[in-house]
Formats: structure tokens, sequence, C-alpha cells
């Protein structure tokens, strides 16, 4: 380098914090700005028909998004460690059959939540063997499980039934009341969310998922135990799939064999507009509890404007797509960022 | 002062172990003991088995017969885990970060401090890293994410985090390669602190002085086989590189001397954004041009930008006097280029496909009649090829993926010379190939040099650099820093330029 190059260089090479900042708000910002959509969204409704954020109006979107943002929180999970769960559909109205089969029969409430958890947790530990100890790409494995998985129920179920009346009365209305405007069900999934979200910050094996996502090799050097979190990841997020299927046999009272059909992709569609990356590595679960909050609000949103639900599917495509293309431009602009900060570094400590 | 073997017990030690992958044997019985309080330097080429050893160490592979032993006692890592529990610290040639995350966490993953209930210390974490980073005196922030360093401050993070627990034994795989006189020296004094503490090191590098700097005893492998392990003192250099060599340097570089001809390919002013800059250069016919530089220096990159792999930004390629369009590999191919990729098992070769048609995929323009492939066209053009580079094969029709690395290079080479080239780049033409077969490659380059074809190798291998190339051209970090004619093309030249410790000699033609 030339020699008039040096004092511009020794201005510019203190720590650039400008661009630190820039980069710390944008890993930040992402659960924020769906945030904001999402009230922007709910106010702007509310604003055009007031009767929206009415109690009930208030109940009912509740109500309606804790069952995808409990089932997205445990999706995140796994989407975080670089894989995916497509049969989270299919286990969660299994387990929601077994439960409600149980309670038809006489069953405690308690424990037949207990039992669709711990048949979601089968399922997940299925999932979790195949991908971890077969090697074989989760996108397969998973829709392979999603459609035995729908297979056995509908062979179990056939053409039966569960209806809310051959429930405990006490089971459907933990299904519908709450305190003041918040229903149990969306306190126990808010619950499970921060649990969720605190182990994956603030334990090792929660960051193990993170390093897992990032780098499936430096993990490995690092000796991460590689197939034990995996496992895990699974296991969380069918026992949440579980969870959800008691949740919807409380919320519904009705359950058949085609319960949960098709719900992998919404929950899928909620993790990624929430923020978490599907390469893995980044992202929370808060993100992703955000922007099932987001599609299921949109549900309820177009109606009260007046707008065909048909719109809803093609709405949701959008926001995904949306998602993914902010997703690549601020990766870009990271990128660029953090080249240019690390190239001042780099001129500032060869002086 | 000497260096008899150590009476005590080695805390480390490798005893006659082998490892194969697939048809290669990287490792043949090689025993290496590793003792408190001595560094010891392991020597080799490219490919010589370093790399595979290092890994059966830090339990990453497990060795398919020998043993490892701690202490004296025969051990099994099942993993790196065990290895890292058992007091093993190792700093891998390629940095391995996770991108995402803080360069705090990426230095403690898995053994960050923790507060009550097991939970992460998330203020510790950033501390202790900010510890070390002052320990080793670099200005690095805990909190930055590894997506975005530069390989030296990648680099620096490796070694911090070999160093954040107290290891017994300290694995250090080229970790100078891409740091500065002074990073290095800090490095130095750390490692030397550590080894007087007790620690046992293990220390790779290319660059000798090194070696003779900080080590007492040295293993040198060659093709997978121990060749000797003795102390330091008492052997030149020279000593050194014979024994990894095995053979007259002469032979194992047979450069003939050519006329420089027309130029053949003329780079001008080649840019892709944030990956290389400026870059511009010309090779002429019969000229064999070394493009050096560092891992993650762009070199590659740029070789992929010419023959239209990637797009480029900005600048001009032009072949034999012809302006290429960029981004279009078949234009390039059309027009005399011919690339020879750095990883030939990704890039190189469809792996699950025969000889035969792996060498066929550059033909089908002259194997192909009215969209029909001629199946025997193919055929012969295949085995003219695969007999005048002398592939090692059973049937044509085997399976690439079960040749030995050597013959599979081969099989590439004959995949491109096959279309008859004017300019031939080669990505890291010998990496992980057997001496004999890394001798054969450099005759034949050298003599598709003297039949005017104009070659651009890129190579990290610098003693192939100085024994094969007419002029050495250098990057670093994306740049084009040197241009060395052979006659001054040296360890410390080529070294100097590529890591950016120098910014003379920039005068590129």
């Amino acid at each position: 380098m030339t020699m008039t190059a040096q004092p511009v260089r020794s201005e510019s090479a203190p720590r650039p914090t400008a661009s630190r900042q820039f980069i710390d708000k944008v890993f930040k910002a992402r659960e924020l700005a769906v945030a904001v959509v999402l009230v922007v969204m709910l106010l702007a409704t509310q604003i055009s028909n007031g009767e929206f954020l009415s109690e009930q109006g208030i109940k009912d979107l509740l109500l309606n998004s804790t069952i995808l943002v409990l089932v997205a929180t445990g999706q995140a999970v796994v989407v975080i460690t670089r894989n995916v769960d497509l049969s989270v559909g299919s286990v969660l109205g299994i387990s929601a059959f077994a439960a409600g089969n149980y309670l038809q029969s006489g069953g405690n409430s308690l424990i037949a939540v207990l039992l669709a958890v711990a048949l979601g947790a089968v399922f997940g530990a299925l999932n979790g063997a195949l991908v971890s100890l077969g090697k074989v790409p989760a996108l397969v494995v998973t829709l392979g499980t999603l459609y035995v998985v729908r297979g056995i129920d509908s062979i179990w179920v056939g053409s039966r039934q569960i209806t809310a009346d051959g429930l405990p009365s006490g089971f459907v209305d933990f299904g519908t009341n709450g305190i003041s405007v918040v229903p149990y069900l969306a306190l126990l999934t808010l619950a499970v969310l921060l649990c969720v979200g605190y182990y994956l910050r603030s334990y090792r094996s929660g960051r193990d998922m993170y390093a897992l996502g990032s780098s499936p090799e430096a993990a490995n050097l690092a000796g991460v135990p590689v197939r034990k979190r995996i496992m895990t990841a699974y296991v969380l997020c069918g026992a949440l799939a579980g969870l959800a299927g008691a949740l919807y046999l409380a919320r519904f009272g009705n359950v058949d064999s085609a319960t949960g059909n098709g719900y992998e992709l919404t929950v899928v569609s909620a993790v990624v507009v929430g923020g978490v990356a599907f390469t893995g590595g980044a992202g929370t679960v808060y993100g992703a509890a955000l922007g099932a909050l987001l599609l299921t609000s949109i549900n309820s949103v177009l109606p009260a404007l007046g707008v065909s639900s048909v719109w809803v599917t093609a709405i949701n495509g959008l926001l995904l797509l949306l998602a993914i293309a902010v997703d690549r431009i601020l990766a870009l602009r990271v990128a660029a960022v953090l080249r240019k900060q690390a190239a001042q570094m780099r001129s500032a400590r060869h002086d | 002062m000497t260096h008899p073997e150590p009476e005590t017990t080695p805390v480390l030690a490798l005893e006659e172990v082998s490892k194969s992958f697939g048809a290669v044997r990287a490792l043949r019985g090689v025993s290496l003991r590793l003792y408190a309080g001595e560094a010891h330097a392991l020597a080799g080429e490219n490919g010589a088995g370093k790399s595979t050893l290092i890994k059966a160490l830090a339990g990453v592979h497990r060795p398919d017969a020998g043993t490892v032993l701690l202490d004296g006692a025969p051990v099994e890592f099942h993993g790196p885990a065990d290895a890292r529990d058992a007091g093993v610290a190792v700093i891998y040639q390629e940095p391995t970060l996770f991108p995402d995350l803080s360069v705090a966490e990426n230095i403690f993953m898995g053994r960050q401090p923790r507060r009550s209930l097991n939970r992460v210390d998330h203020r510790a974490v950033k501390r202790a890293a900010a510890d070390l980073f002052a320990r080793l005196g670099v200005d690095l922030d805990p909190d930055q994410p590894a997506r975005g360093l530069s390989i030296a401050d990648q680099q620096l993070v490796e070694i911090a985090k070999a160093l954040s627990f107290d290891a017994r034994v300290l694995i250090m795989d080229e970790p100078t390669a891409a740091l500065t006189g002074s990073e290095v020296a800090r490095l130095f004094g750390v490692v030397k602190t550590l080894r007087e503490q007790g620690a046992a090191v293990l220390f790779i590098s290319h660059r000798l002085e090194e070696i003779f700097a900080l080590c007492q005893r040295v293993t040198t492998l060659r093709d997978g086989a121990l060749i000797g392990s003795e102390p330091l003192e008492g052997l030149t250099e020279d000593d050194l590189v014979r024994r990894m060599v095995g053979r007259d340097l002469d032979e194992l570089y047979p450069k003939q001397e050519t006329e420089a001809g027309e130029v053949a390919l003329q780079v001008r002013r080649l840019t892709r954004e944030g990956v290389f800059t400026d870059v511009s250069f010309e090779v002429r016919r019969g000229e064999i041009v070394g493009l050096a530089g560092l891992v993650g220096a762009g070199r590659s990159e740029v070789a992929r930008a010419v023959f239209g792999v990637d797009r480029f930004d900005g600048g001009e390629v032009e072949v034999l006097g012809t302006s290429l369009k960029p981004g279009a590999p078949s234009v390039a191919m059309a027009a005399g280029l011919a690339l020879v990729p750095e990883d030939r098992r990704a890039q190189g070769l469809v792996m699950d496909m025969s000889i035969e048609r792996n060498i066929g995929l550059t033909g089908f323009a002259e194997t192909t009649r009215a969209g029909l492939m001629n199946r025997k066209a193919e055929r012969s053009r295949s085995v003219d090829w695969a007999v005048k580079l002398q592939v090692k094969y059973a049937r044509l029709a085997d399976v690439v993926g079960t040749l030995s690395g050597g013959n599979q290079q081969k099989v590439v080479l004959a995949k491109w010379l096959a279309t008859g080239p004017q300019v031939l780049i080669v990505d890291e033409p010998t990496r992980g190939i057997d001496v004999g077969t890394k001798a054969e490659v450099h005759r034949l380059l050298s003599s598709l040099a003297a039949e005017g074809v104009a070659v651009l190798m890129i190579s990290s291998d610098l003693p192939e650099i100085l024994g094969m190339a007419d002029r050495v051209l250098v990057m670093h970090e994306g740049r084009l820093t040197a241009e060395i004619p052979r006659a001054e093309a040296t360890e410390e030249t080529v070294m100097a330029a590529a890591t950016g410790r120098t910014k003379e000699g920039s005068a590129a033609a």
C-alpha cells in the first residue's frame, strides 16, 4: 500500500461498531418484524370492522392459533437442527384419536393428555432413529412416516368418529374456557413455548441444536453428540404434536381419520415465516410462534374484512415466499457488511 | 542438548495404526509417540496421511488396525468428544466453525461455563473468550458471528478454541498458514508456555523453518507409511525434504524448459463482487503458470469464473483472441479451454459412473450423430485416453469410485485432455495422490506445455508450484498480489505475498 493510504486507514481502524449494530439488529429484528406485521394487520382489521377484536374475537384468535403454535414450536427445534418433520399432521391426528378413544371408554383426562404426548414422542423417536441412524434425508423419511402413520390411523379409526358428547365435560370445558379472554389452552401453549425457548437458549444441549444446524461437520468435530441431539429434537417435536392432538380434541371435540390432514405444510410455513432458517442454525421458537400466530390470524382477518376465505391459501403462500425473499436479501446484505468489516479489521491489524 | 527418546510413557501414542478409505490406504502401520513437554513435528507431503493420522488421534477416525494409547494404556475414542475429554485439543487445517453462532460460542461449544441449574452462563462465555483473545493478542469481538470472518481470523478462533481448555496434547495442523508474522510469533509463545507446563505438542507445517524453530522431534510420513521418527537436532532442511519426498526433487518435478509462445489465455481486470477483485494475468502457449495463495484466497473462484462455471461482475476473458461469454462453460470449452477442478469426487467425476462414461462426458459433440450416441465411438475415445494416461483399471466399465485417488485424478485429466484443449487449468492436480502418480502428473503437465498447451496450475503445494511453474502468480484475500518469475520464486517470496506480508512485486505484468 502507498503511504497516502495510511492515515485514511488508521482513522477507520477502530472497530466498526455501526455495522456490528446493524447485524445485531437484523438478527433480533426478525421476530420484531413479524410481530409488527401481525399487530398492524390486526389493528387495521379492527378499524375497518369494529367487531373483530371483541372479547369473543380475541378468544377465538388465541384458541385458533394455540394448536399451530404448539406444533410450530416443536417443528422449529427440528428445523434449527437442519432437519424437518413432515409427519406432525398425522401424529397429531392419531394422538387426538387415541386420547379421545381412551376418554370415551371412561378414562382420566390428565392421563389422556399424557397418552397423546407419549404416543407423539414414540413416533418422534421413530423419525429420529430413521433420520439419525439411517442417515436418510429427513424430508424423505418423514414423508414416509407421514403416510405410514396416516395409514395406521385410517385402519384403526375406520369410519369411527369421536364427538364431544362422548368426552368428559371437564375436558371439553378446559378446551373452551379460560381466564377472562385468555383460554387455558393458550396459557398452556405459552408455558410450553417459554420452556422450549429457554431450553434452547440456556442449556448446552439446546445450544448444540444450533451448532448442529449451523455446521454438522463442525458439530461432530466439537464433540456434539449428533445422533442424540437429532433424536431429542424429533422426540420433542413428536411429543408436542401429540400434545397438540390432545388440545385439538379438547378444543373441537371432534376427531376422525382425516384430522390433521395437510397440517404439516402450514406448520413448516409458520416456522419459516417466523424467521427460522430452513437451512438450520438460526431462528427462535418465539419467531416460529409469531409466524404461526400470523398465519392463523389471516384466516380470521379475511372473513372480517369481507374477503372470501378462498384467498387464505394463496396469501399464506405469498407470505412464505416473501419471508424467504427477505431472508435471502438480508443474508446478502449481512454478508456484505461482515466482509467489509473483516477487511477493515484486517487492514487495521496489519498496520 | 540432545533429545533421546524419553524413558517416560508417552502421553498419547499410536501403535501400528492402519486406516483405509475404499481403495485408498491412507495409513499403513504407523506409530507415533507424543511425550509431555515435547513438541513433535509431523512431516510429509500433501497426501502422505498426516491429516488422517491427526484424525485418528482426535477420535474422528477409528483405526482399522492398531491401537491408540493414552498414558500407555489402550483407549478407544468413540468420537471427538472422547478425545477432547482426554485432554486432546486439535486445530484443524481448515477451520470448522459454526457460521451462525458468535465467536465466543464457537470457542466453548459443548463446554460452556455454567451457572445454577446447569444453565449456560452466556456472560462468562463471552468474558472467557475475550480473555483468550487478550492472551493471544488478537482484536476480535466475542459477540461477532463467525460468518464473514477472514480465514486468518477463523484460524485464530480455532487456536483460541484449542487453548480454551488445559490441553495435555495440542495438535496443530498447519495453524500458521494464514497468519501474519506477529500472530505466528505470539502463537509460538503460547505453545512454548504450554509445552513448558508439560503439554505434548504435535505440529504440522509446510514451513520447514517453523518446524526447526518449534520442535524437538520429527516423524516423517510418505504415502501413508512411516519413514522415521528422530530428534530434529542434527538434521538439516534438506535431510527432511529427502525423507518426505523419498527421491530426488528433479525426478518429482520433471520440468522441461519450453519457449513461451503467443498469449493463449488473457484475463483482464476480472472481478466477482466480494470474492476476487481486479485480477489480470496472461498465460502463453508452452508456459506453466502457477497460481499460489492460501486456502480461501480466491484462486479456485478465479478459475471457475474464467471457465464460466460462475459469472463474473466485471472484466474480460480471452482465449486465443476470442472473448468468452461470462457464465458459459460450453462456450469456454469450444474456445479450447479445459478445467480440471479442485475436488475430483464432487466436481471432477460422476462417482457412480464407469471410467468409460466419465471420460465420454466431454465428448458428446464428437460421439453423437443425429442426436444419438455412438457407444462404440465413446468407448474407443475413452480407451485411447485411459491408455495414454496409464490409468490402472480392471475393466473400462468399472465404476470410478472404486479406483484409487491417483487413478481417479488420471481419469479426470483424461476426460479433459480428450477435448484437445489449448488452455488447461488444473486446480490442485495432485492433492491426495501418491508420490509416484504425482510425478506422472507432473511429467504429463510438462509435456503438454512442451506441445504448446498453455497451463494454469493452481496448487497449495508450494514445492509443486516452485518445481513446475515458469511464473508464479500469488493471490491474497481475493487480489493478485505478486507475479514472480521462476528464478526469483522461493518459499519466502511466495509465502510473503500469499500472507499479504509484502505488497511489493505487485506490478503484475
